[in-house]
């Protein structure tokens, strides 16, 4: 093993934190989507160093579902946030904080 | 080998750090871009090299260009309407220590832990595709049906009621 196996964890554990971070603290939507992006890379990148660990390819099979998945909830989000731009005019997190009727 | 993922991985948390913390959007995506690429090489160094080369496709070359596309579409205010982090610096407090509090847990279980030891193997494509469509098949055609409706789903909320 090249890399011990809770180095790589730690590293993926970080990038997850950082994108935890960037949800919570950033009130633009469009960073807030990103930083969803930030957190599913990261817990792809566990995934892979499991799988390198034990030399199975399971590992980087998880990680094709997971970047399928990010794929159609990034498609879905930005279309989502193009109604709010239409309907606010605006990117802030905040100003999407009332319901109609 | 060891000190090109090393290397990668620190390039890759700090160019996370840098998306985070960046006033304008474009410059967080660009810096989003170099991150994937930092974890590509990380993948490639490791012995990933299919999930390497997928992440550099899918994810930085079809997602981060569908951030882009809509980015370019929306023509975002960013600096007028204060949604920089200079104005919200009260903001990141809680943020940074709950996610310090839950660092600190998963780093207190990765060190704490006995992971054996494993022969260095490269993980080819033919393995990984062999995996995907034999054992994981069902899995494989769950997600065609998710892309599937994630298409739909995006098409239909995106479009602009005349009415």
């Amino acid at each position: 093993m090249i890399v011990p196996l809770d180095h790589m964890l730690i590293v993926a554990a970080v990038i997850f934190c950082i994108g935890l971070t960037g949800v919570l603290a950033r009130r633009n939507i469009l960073l807030t989507l990103m930083s969803i992006e930030i957190m599913l890379n990261a817990s792809g990148f566990a995934f892979i160093a499991a799988g390198t660990k034990w030399g199975h390819p399971d590992g980087q099979a998880m990680f094709i579902f997971i970047l399928t998945m990010a794929a159609a909830e990034v498609a879905v989000g930005l279309a989502l946030i193009f109604q709010i731009v239409h309907r606010f005019k605006t990117l802030d997190a905040d100003a999407v904080s009332s319901m109609r009727g | 080998m060891a000190a090109v993922f090393y290397i990668s991985s620190a390039l890759a948390i700090l160019a996370t750090l840098m998306v985070i913390t960046r006033s304008q959007i474009v410059h967080a995506l660009l810096y989003m871009v170099l991150s994937l690429f930092s974890i590509a090489v990380a993948f490639f160094s490791i012995g990933a090299a299919f999930a390497a080369a997928l992440e550099i496709i899918v994810y930085a070359g079809a997602i981060m260009v569908l951030f882009v596309f809509a980015i370019m579409t929306i023509n975002p205010q960013g600096e007028k309407t204060g949604i920089g982090i200079a104005t919200r610096l009260r903001a990141w407090g809680l943020p940074v220590v709950m996610s310090l509090i839950i660092f600190g847990e998963v780093l207190y279980v990765f060190v704490h832990a006995t992971f054996g030891e494993a022969q260095p193997k490269f993980v080819t494509a033919k393995e990984v595709g062999i995996t995907l469509f034999g054992q994981y098949a069902v899995a494989v055609e769950l997600a065609s049906i998710l892309l599937l409706s994630g298409l739909v789903g995006a098409y239909h909320i995106g479009r602009r009621k005349k009415s």
